[in-house]
């Protein structure tokens, strides 16, 4: 029975991470709860939340000690998540400029 | 078929992009020194964050679209507790749920790895329990909107209709997740305590012989259940 795939790290990091997304997650709620509004409360919520999830990913999904050729192949491909992002932003914009003169000017 | 680890190569001898390059053109395995059910729990999981990318990205169409106020989610989803208004409790408990069942999970591979079945085995426990607590409070959620707030896939008193469609489909499509990955933990569990991985007895459906292994790819779903909620609480609910 070999052990050497198995992934054997210090259980102290594990504390760690799980006391640091507490505490991320205790921000964005307090982002909320202290009614941030516009670009400052979206950007706090942005950085937390990838804040968050490099952690997850990075440690407790053991990612930070996988070989490169695995990491590349899984997180690299996400990225174009990206350019839908942008596509779908930029069509939702048009729709809606188109919306408010229909529903306004009865087209 | 046992699993050989009898590699030719020096694992992880080659550094950065040319190890990367090297490890897909060596015309074997490109995931070298990882077990294949690690893999392809991985490559499930891409393909799991392409579906609630298309969730979340039309969630997003659909509220840049609409010329009705959206619903605020922080009063739609606020609890009076104790007497007092606090808005977005409940998320913010499932929130911690979650995140806590990740950490017991996380120690349960660990201690999976060190055959400490008994520990590995109450940790699993715990992680389904949080895990099941968590579909509680979620089912409690859903049936406050839909009595209470009378919010529907096609519309709802507070605003956009969009609203309820997004929030079912999304929340419900996370919650599903959820509950196959409680059925599993209790599966896998099972398998800790009954020692069927420590005398490598073969599964249910496979004649692959039982190993820690499959706590790991246990432990990578779940995580990843973990880290959607990451997503869907900061895009839907802070947003």
């Amino acid at each position: 029975m070999s052990t050497t795939e198995g992934q054997q790290h210090p259980i102290a990091i594990y504390f760690w991470i799980w006391g640091l997304l507490f505490v991320l997650s205790a921000c964005s709620y307090m982002v909320d709860y202290l009614e941030f509004q516009g670009y400052l409360r979206w950007t706090l919520i942005i950085i937390f939340m990838l804040l968050k999830a490099g952690l997850i990913v990075a440690v407790f999904m053991h990612m930070m000690w996988e070989r490169l050729a695995m990491v590349y192949a899984i997180l690299v491909p996400p990225l174009v998540i990206l350019v839908l992002i942008g596509l779908m932003a930029t069509e939702a914009e048009y729709v809606f400029l188109k919306r408010l003169f229909f529903f306004s000017a009865g087209g | 078929m046992a699993e050989s680890v009898a590699p030719s190569y020096e694992p992880g001898s080659i550094p950065g992009l040319k190890g990367v390059v090297d490890d897909w053109g060596s015309d074997q395995r490109a995931f070298k020194g990882v077990p294949w059910g690690k893999a392809m729990m991985w490559i499930f999981l891409l393909s799991d964050t392409f579906i609630f990318s298309c969730f979340l990205v039309s969630y997003m169409s659909v509220r840049m679209t609409t010329t009705v106020p959206w619903p605020v989610p922080s009063e739609v989803f606020a609890l009076t507790l104790f007497g007092q208004h606090i808005p977005l409790i409940l998320i913010a408990i499932m929130t911690f749920i979650l995140i806590t069942s990740s950490g017991t999970m996380a120690m349960a591979v660990k201690f999976g790895y060190e055959k400490n079945r008994k520990v590995c085995f109450w940790l699993l426990i715990a992680t389904a329990l949080f895990g099941a607590s968590f579909v509680g409070m979620q089912a409690f959620e859903w049936t406050k909107l839909i009595v209470e707030e009378g919010v529907r896939p096609w519309g709802n008193p507070m605003g956009a209709a969009q609203f309820g469609a997004s929030f079912f489909m999304i929340t419900g499509f996370h919650g599903t997740h959820v509950t196959i990955g409680v059925i599993f933990l209790f599966i896998v569990a099972g398998k800790v305590w009954r020692g069927s991985l420590d005398e490598e007895r073969p599964g249910f459906m496979t004649g692959r012989k039982g190993r820690y292994e499959i706590v790991e790819t246990m432990g990578l779903y779940w995580h990843f259940v973990d880290l959607v909620w990451v997503f869907i609480f900061a895009f839907f609910y802070l947003w």
